[in-house]
């Protein structure tokens, strides 16, 4: 079953005379319980695809299912308890002023589920956060600890969707590898499906089994990682950026502004 | 174990009830409570600010104590009397105290301060992040309102609606009001847009939050402690705007001792008696001066960026 169906998603930014298209007909579909990765350099797109998904921009055109169920523009409560997002940092997503029991219970209340104090307690053990750490500010925790309140935050609320927007770009080596583990632990365990955007391969080939290339606003190709990572790939783009995530040269970076110049002068990044 | 809690420009010694880990959200809330008033206090010019304004409270508070005469009994034979041990900063053209009038014209003072601060601050904060948190529109109509204000000379503007409304202290009141809030809207609204686009802003509406809920919950949360400093360094303007407008008799109407009124009154005596305009006047100047220290202490705490 698909969790998630993306059919001919276009959206546009910009007054009419000086518009940018940003996504241009993207389809893909995500299987239920499956981890799809996104993968493109930075302003092809990824980013605002989630966005779409989540319900956070509101003019966009082509059609969202949700398991099956085609969503409208609006976000509803539903929506919102179905699908959450991790953005990408954890020092601009928590609220400076609310420690990490308000940040928590914030959604809860908005949608009436009672048990805040057992919910919560139940998240910050998910996620690994020591209970101690409860009633600090973000400015008292460090970029692993934030990251991690910010998947609290997403999960409190049980959705089976999880959006993860560069969830780890933001933080160092080693911290990534603790909250990548948390979040294969916890799709392991609740059966969520992610879609996880990067834009760092490794992180991709960690998680993922599917992928779909993105460059420029389009959906190159949706590709196995093992045909990627074998040089199966379809495309030239998704091999040369596979290739760039193992070694960077120059006759490599003409290369890909050479295919960025041929891939169409009237789209933009985001 | 919250080290970082006792980050900041002062240093402290370690206190049991701040560096212990917190356990309700309250607790939390007082800690960081706490650690602000402590750098606050660390800084001298605004404790003196914060004395001051206290003593003017108190003052007020036990006028009837602290007088030495009734402020508005007349008593012909004693005019225009130099400072004496009878009268410690003299007594005026109709013989009445001058330290009693002072005393309460504290009153007054802080009536004024405090109405046309309770009236522009919510308002000023509200307008200013409705408009803009939904923008469009509603920014648009708000914003060329507030133009609309902003494009007068505060004292000017104010003259007109007192011309409007009739002198009088609660007219004073109004019009300082009306010409007050159009500059916290701006800066409310200003705030709120830099955060708008926020993450966590878009994270509280991926939880469902509603428009309201995102505003006083998220948004003036943040934009409150901008808008407190704003507001206690504007506290100096609005005691000498009602000076001014009580100078030109356009506030507080006779026998209401009022300081700008009292100085007003004073001018014609000045060249001889010297101390019908210097008290009010140094009255005036200390208060307005301890709230421009007040408020310049309270950035630092509150709003450490903008330093």
């Amino acid at each position: 079953m698909t969790a998630i169906s993306v059919k001919n998603l276009s959206i546009v930014f910009g007054e009419e005379d000086n518009e940018t298209k940003v996504l241009d007909a993207v389809s893909f579909d995500v299987e239920k319980g499956e981890v799809f990765g996104l993968v493109g350099e930075s302003g092809s797109g990824k980013s605002t695809v989630l966005r779409c998904i989540a319900g956070l921009y509101t003019h966009w055109t082509g059609e969202i299912r949700i398991d099956g169920q085609p969503v409208g523009a609006q976000l509803t409560k539903e929506r919102c308890r179905k699908i959450q997002m991790v953005f990408q940092d954890p020092y601009g997503s928590l609220h400076p002023k609310h420690t990490v029991q308000t940040t928590l219970a914030a959604p809860l209340r908005i949608h009436g589920i009672g048990d805040i104090d057992r919910r919560i307690t139940e998240v910050l053990r998910d996620v690994g956060l020591a209970p101690h750490l409860r009633f600090r500010y973000p400015h008292q925790l460090s970029g692993g600890q934030r990251q991690r309140v910010a998947i609290a935050r997403a999960l409190i609320l049980r959705p089976s969707i999880l959006l993860l927007d560069e969830p780890t770009s933001a933080l160092d080596v080693s911290v990534q590898a603790e909250v990548l583990n948390v979040l294969s632990d916890i799709r392991d365990r609740e059966g969520l499906t992610y879609l996880l955007v990067s834009h760092d391969l490794a992180v991709i080939g960690h998680m993922c089994r599917r992928l779909a290339v993105m460059q420029q606003g389009l959906i190159e190709e949706v590709v196995d990682y093992a045909d990627l990572s074998g040089g199966r790939a379809q495309q030239a783009y998704s091999r040369m950026l596979f290739d760039a995530s193992h070694h960077y040269d120059r006759s490599m970076a003409n290369d890909i502004t050479a295919a960025r110049q041929a891939g169409g002068g009237t789209i933009h990044g985001a | 174990m919250s080290a970082q809690a006792s980050q900041g420009p002062a240093k402290r010694k370690k206190v049991a009830f701040l560096d212990r880990e917190a356990t309700s959200v309250t607790e939390a809330f007082l800690q960081r409570l706490l650690v602000g008033i402590h750098t606050f206090l660390s800084n001298g010019l605004a404790v003196a600010g914060l004395t001051i304004i206290l003593l003017l409270i108190a003052v007020a508070a036990f006028a009837p104590w602290m007088a030495t005469h009734d402020p508005n009994l007349q008593n012909l034979s004693m005019a225009l009397k130099p400072p004496s041990s009878a009268n410690w900063f003299g007594t005026d053209e109709y013989g009445r105290d001058i330290f009693s009038r002072i005393v309460y014209g504290s009153r007054v003072t802080l009536y004024i301060v405090t109405l046309v601060t309770i009236t522009v601050g919510p308002i000023g904060l509200i307008v200013g992040t409705v408009s803009g948190y939904f923008g469009g529109m509603v920014d648009m109509i708000v914003m060329r309102i507030t133009d609309l204000f902003l494009a007068f000379p505060g004292l000017i503007l104010t003259l007109t609606f007192v011309a409007i409304l009739g002198p009088g202290l609660e007219q004073a009141v109004l019009a300082i009001a009306l010409t007050g809030w159009p500059a916290i809207a701006r800066l409310a609204r200003a705030e709120t847009m830099t955060i708008r686009s926020s993450d966590y802003i878009a994270a509280a509406r991926l939880q469902g939050a509603s428009s309201l809920r995102i505003i006083f919950g998220s948004i003036i949360p943040v934009c409150l402690s901008s808008v407190i400093v704003r507001l206690t360094l504007g506290m100096a303007s609005v005691i000498l705007t009602a000076a001014g407008l009580g100078f030109l008799g356009l506030g507080a109407q006779p026998p209401t001792p009022e300081w700008g009124a009292m100085t007003s009154a004073g001018r014609e005596y000045m060249l001889d008696s010297w101390w019908l305009v210097t008290a009010p006047g140094v009255a005036i100047m200390v208060v307005s001066l301890a709230f421009n220290l007040f408020g310049d202490g309270l950035r630092d705490v509150l709003d450490p960026k903008s330093k």
